[in-house]
């Protein structure tokens, strides 16, 4: 029998009943079954429904962000902002759709041609595929695997490889240099990033996306209290895999062009835009799902649909990354991953730690959630901001490096050395 | 095995596997080649998956598809001098009856082998046991892995030194 798990668990409520738009879907694929159909069907109408659904929903927000942020941005920096197309400038991002789409795509002489074509296509599955294990509300979900947490990480890992494949398939020197920086900046975060949800999973005791929301729905708290040092490490990794603002050396634009996706005009740039938007909604609903209590809001949900209070987290979380991008200066390439090493990964190995011993003393000892849990968020609050606060004073006192240090084995191995010598047209390096 | 959408996601799989690591060492390109490899893997967490071993699928994703390729392209990028296609080399002619035998005696082990049949259904969970064993009946191998990766570390790290 499939769709068991369809069935089991809390009855489906009426179709029409939009607190849970789990619900209708559910209705639908009861009905198809019971017709009797072949087994693979419900799997399928499921998927399609899912698929549509989230693609939808990325495209409209997503053109509807690319005015709030630009708006938003421009609030910020004391400018005005779109406001020629349409009342407020709303029809701003329909022109530029228009122009994305009539724009000529222009592919390099030296290009690799298929590399090339299939990157801009690529970028968008990590950030739509990541979506399958993010819960909409409490049967809003695609696939909630066992490992959805490993899934997340995974799948972002996956992206470091369009955007090589992009940067290198360009054949140009930006490209490559952005691609780089990437594939360095991702790698360094990588290791934040998972030590930031171990924390979550240490506590939750699942890395199943559904019974990450169902902890903090039945202990009524959200991870963020007893977690504050995971959700703020998560912030920077989350936002160095967008690439936005503060953490964009990819494609820094005063530096190095456009970064991977230099060579990319029309439509295929725009993928790699619209990919963007998508993973950023992607980095916020993870940290709602596993930071700020998912669909829940302390019994809201009962009478406000678990999907537009997931929606509206999402949403306002996001505002954070356009914040910070308003703000912000761009971090430089070695201050980056100096800050991933240095600061970051310290903190989150003690943070890690501690939470395993919290849990290990609230186990143990059998301690009633309603006294520990409290117990734990003062305790891990107050340590945050010691750890914050003292960390970077120590780093701050340390001798500053003047000059960045390379290593000595890299013109051994026939590295290309930028700096002393000017690279001639052509990419070429002189004889060291 | 014996519901049809297995059998075709099994063949389906197994032909880009074994597609894709064909191309591999077909390709004269070393970035195509990584592209292919990325590709297998891709189709071994694929296999991992229609096992049932999610955990064993994701990290295959995370480990093979993620972070592997990077270290490979990073060689590949680090040493420009280096040619960067698959290049002909005389070892070619000892290597084809090596792999020969070798593929000979793969086949036919596959053959020959009486191979049992699952009878149990799919796992519930893999993760929470595979960790419970890692650090109880394995803690020694992993205890171990671990060191070794330590020293690997912190090997690269007093090679690339400044001074």
């Amino acid at each position: 029998m499939p769709f068991d798990w369809l069935r089991a668990g809390p009855p489906l409520a009426e179709w029409w009943d939009l607190r849970d738009l789990g619900n209708a879907v559910g209705g639908l694929l009861g009905w198809i079954d019971d017709r009797g159909g072949p087994s693979w069907l419900p799997y399928v109408v499921s998927g399609l429904i899912g698929i549509v659904g989230i693609l939808l929903w990325s495209v409209f927000s997503q053109l509807f962000f690319v005015w709030a942020e630009r708006r938003l941005v421009a609030r910020i920096q004391v400018r005005l902002g779109p406001n020629r197309a349409g009342p407020l400038g709303l029809l701003q991002p329909v022109a530029d759709a228009l122009k994305v789409l009539t724009k000529e795509m222009i592919t390099p002489r030296n290009a690799d041609r298929l590399l090339f074509w299939a990157s801009p296509i690529l970028v968008m599955v990590p950030a739509l595929v990541v979506f399958a294990v993010l819960p909409f509300g409490e049967r809003m979900v695609l696939a909630d695997l066992n490992v959805g947490v490993l899934f997340v990480i995974a799948i972002g890992s996956i992206n470091t490889i369009v955007v090589f494949m992009a940067g290198w398939s360009s054949s140009n020197k930006f490209s490559l240099l952005g691609a780089m920086r990437t594939v360095a900046m991702l790698i360094s975060y990588e290791l934040v990033q998972v030590l930031a949800l171990l924390a979550v999973v240490v506590f939750t005791n699942s890395m199943r996306m559904g019974a990450i929301v169902g902890w903090q729905d039945d202990f009524n708290t959200w991870i963020v209290f007893v977690q504050p040092l995971a959700l703020l490490a998560y912030i920077f990794a989350g936002a160095v895999e967008i690439n936005r603002t503060p953490t964009d050396i990819a494609e820094a634009e005063s530096e190095i062009v456009a970064g991977y996706h230099t060579e990319y005009g029309g439509i295929r740039w725009g993928m790699f835009q619209l990919a963007e938007y998508v993973a950023g909604f992607a980095i916020a609903a993870i940290v709602v799902t596993m930071y700020l209590g998912g669909w829940t809001l302390w019994g809201l949900e009962e009478w406000v649909p678990g999907w537009l209070i997931f929606l509206g987290k999402l949403y306002g979380f996001f505002f954070v990354f356009i914040w910070m991008r308003g703000t912000l200066p761009r971090l430089r390439v070695d201050q980056l991953m100096g800050f991933a090493w240095k600061y970051l990964l310290p903190l989150l190995l003690v943070n890690v730690l501690l939470a395993g011993l919290e849990v290990l003393i609230w186990q143990e000892n059998g301690f009633a959630a309603e006294a520990v849990l409290p117990a734990f968020a003062v305790a891990n609050w107050a340590l945050a901001v010691v750890l914050v606060v003292g960390w970077g004073q120590v780093l701050g006192h340390l001798r500053p490096e003047h000059r960045a240090k390379r290593p000595v084995l890299v013109k051994e191995v026939g590295a290309i050395l930028y700096e002393p010598y000017p690279l001639r047209p052509g990419g070429s390096v002189p004889e060291a | 095995m014996d519901d049809s959408g297995s059998v075709v996601a099994f063949w389906t799989l197994a032909a880009l596997t074994v597609g894709s690591a064909l191309m591999v060492v077909a390709v004269r390109n070393l970035v195509h080649a990584v592209v292919y490899l990325i590709l297998s893997f891709v189709g071994v967490a694929g296999i991992f998956v229609l096992l049932s071993a999610d955990f064993l699928a994701v990290a295959q994703v995370l480990i093979y598809a993620g972070a592997i390729p990077v270290l490979i392209i990073f060689a590949i990028m680090l040493t420009p001098r280096a040619a960067r296609d698959n290049a002909e080399t005389s070892l070619g002619l000892p290597a084809l009856p090596l792999v020969g035998a070798l593929l000979a005696t793969i086949i036919s082990i596959a053959v020959v082998t009486d191979w049992p049949e699952a009878t149990r259904g799919g796992f519930e969970e893999t993760t929470s046991v595979i960790g419970e064993a890692l650090l109880s009946t394995y803690v020694l191998p992993f205890e171990i892995a671990s060191v070794l990766l330590l020293a690997a570390m912190l090997g690269a790290i007093i090679l690339v030194r400044e001074d």
